[in-house]
């Protein structure tokens, strides 16, 4: 056991808590009608609580048993066999569950941005708990604990994939199953409170040092540099984005910024242990362009209506990311060098590969989760509910009581 | 007596508010309004999305004067919240039957 290694991870861990509550919670919160503030915070504060517990009971032993090369198995259930000495790595084996538990709570509440408006609660709540047994879990196991996916060499350090690519593509799902909030796309409300967005973010955007540096498992250089590329490439998404906002519309807009921002984040998060100051500047410039030019697709071509941009933030910049670091992974491009017998070309193909395989697992499993829990649970809210806001249907409160 | 209602841009009352003082008028009512005329909303832009802004906020005034004193103070609100650019807003004029005032029971010109 390793006091330093521990020290950090303990701190890494109550930040990545704190990127969930409240940061993501007010990214979201600020975007949408001051009717639905309420029901958008209360949606990551449930997730958080019950993922917690489902972590606790189950998933964690699915994510990180001994298990075998597609799942961990129930031999950690209830964190049977962990105690006071249980030791990961460098560190208590407690403090890795917890660490690893902050990363399962953001995960789904990411996918929060996708139905914000129109969905029911308890079927927030259902779908996030059986999506972390049965989609998210099974993935971290296949990156992170040993699972096929490791085995051929995946580059995910923080979570490009096992997050990013889950969340966002399952949230394309969900937005398509759940179907357009009404007057989507010219007659909805805009954001009701950008400020708190900003602030939102700003709580990622320090947060993600936990979550990219900490993911190193150690307080080292590897932890240093993640650090550093993570930084710099939010920095230069903030810069890309806004460029493109002034180029198409002459005007930089906060919201836009914050959004380019959490892409720049989201993009170098798989490559954060593997690439230089380099990687982390080209990776950020891409994914501020990349996902802007998604959102737009999404938008307004697509005419789907993943409200909050999950898919093209978070799944785009997610894969995206996880494809550059192929690149810059090269030691000549600033990065600490391809695995033994792996060049730029191979490692392509593996991170095709599992990008592949788990947006194909997580669309499909989310349609299945989602197609079930509809026989049993109210998904869309009827029409008055959402002319009047979820606040008070759903919750029986009220965010501003001026309105 | 008659009943002024004033729509202007939220950023005048205070120059309305000194406009009328100057020309006598003692009390008013001042209110948060949302609404459009030939301005026609805004647009507003948010992750290239565009979204159409119908309703503008604007402050509503509303007072009661005598007589002699309308064309003054209409004049007041029109020269004080004049900005010369669409969205200035409208001054409504209607006809006040009584007035009463709470704490004494006068009523008519003294109790405005």
């Amino acid at each position: 056991m390793n006091g330093a290694d521990t020290a950090w991870i303990l701190t890494s861990t109550a930040l990545v808590l704190f990127m969930t509550l409240p940061g993501l919670a007010l990214f979201y919160a600020g975007l949408v009608r001051a009717q639905n503030v309420l029901s958008v915070l209360m949606n990551c504060f449930a997730i958080a609580a019950t993922v917690s517990l489902i972590w606790f009971f189950a998933a964690y032993s699915i994510a990180f048993g001994d298990g075998n090369a597609w799942w961990g198995g129930f031999g950690k259930l209830f964190l049977s066999g962990v105690g006071f000495d249980s030791e990961a790595g460098t560190i208590p084996e407690s403090l890795f569950f917890m660490f690893q538990m902050t990363f399962a709570i953001i995960t789904p509440a990411l996918i929060v941005g996708a139905f914000v408006e129109r969905i029911h609660f308890g079927f927030v709540v259902a779908f996030s708990l059986i999506w972390v047994l049965i989609v998210y879990s099974p993935v971290v196991h296949w990156v992170w604990g040993g699972g096929f996916l490791a085995e051929m060499g995946l580059l995910d350090f923080a979570g490009g994939v096992v997050v990013h690519v889950t969340a966002g593509v399952s949230a394309l799902v969900l937005a398509i199953m759940l179907g357009r909030r009404r007057g989507f796309p010219h007659d909805i409300q805009p954001p009701h409170a950008p400020g708190l967005t900003m602030i939102g973010a700003s709580m990622l955007w320090v947060g993600w040092f936990g979550f990219n540096a900490g993911s190193a498992l150690a307080a080292d250089g590897a932890a240093g540099m993640a650090m550093t590329v993570t930084h710099i490439s939010a920095a230069a998404g903030t810069v890309a984005w806004s460029v493109m906002e002034l180029i198409r519309y002459r005007k930089a807009s906060l919201v836009g910024a914050v959004t380019g921002m959490v892409a720049g984040l989201a993009t170098i998060t798989p490559a954060s242990g593997s690439v230089g100051p380099i990687g982390g500047l080209v990776l950020g410039l891409a994914g501020g362009v990349v996902c802007y030019t998604v959102t737009q697709f999404v938008k307004q071509r697509l005419k789907i209506d993943d409200s909050l941009d999950v898919f093209a933030v978070h799944g785009i910049g997610g894969a995206l990311g996880t494809i550059l670091v192929s690149f810059f992974v090269a030691t000549s491009l600033g990065g600490n060098g391809f695995a033994d017998g792996m060049d730029t070309g191979s490692q392509l193909g593996v991170q095709l590969t599992g990008i592949a395989i788990v947006a194909v697992w997580s669309a499909v499993l989310t349609f299945v989760i989602a197609t079930v829990l509809k026989m049993f649970f109210k998904f869309r809210v009827d029409e008055d509910t959402e002319a009047q806001g979820l606040d008070l249907a759903m919750h029986g409160e009220r965010g501003y009581h001026n309105m | 007596m008659k009943f002024i209602i004033a729509i202007i841009k939220p950023h005048k009352l205070d120059d309305v508010r000194e406009a009328l003082a100057g020309v006598g008028i003692e009390g008013m009512t001042a209110s948060e309004v949302k609404g459009y005329g030939r301005q026609k909303g805004q647009t507003e832009i948010y992750r290239g999305a565009e979204y159409q802004v119908s309703f503008i906020p604007k402050v509503k005034v509303e007072i009661a004067v005598d007589d002699s004193a309308v064309d003054a103070a209409v004049e007041a609100i029109r020269t004080s919240a004049n900005t010369e650019k669409i969205g200035d807003g409208k001054i409504f004029v209607l006809n006040l039957e009584s007035a009463v005032r709470v704490r004494t029971g006068e009523t008519g010109s003294a109790a405005l």
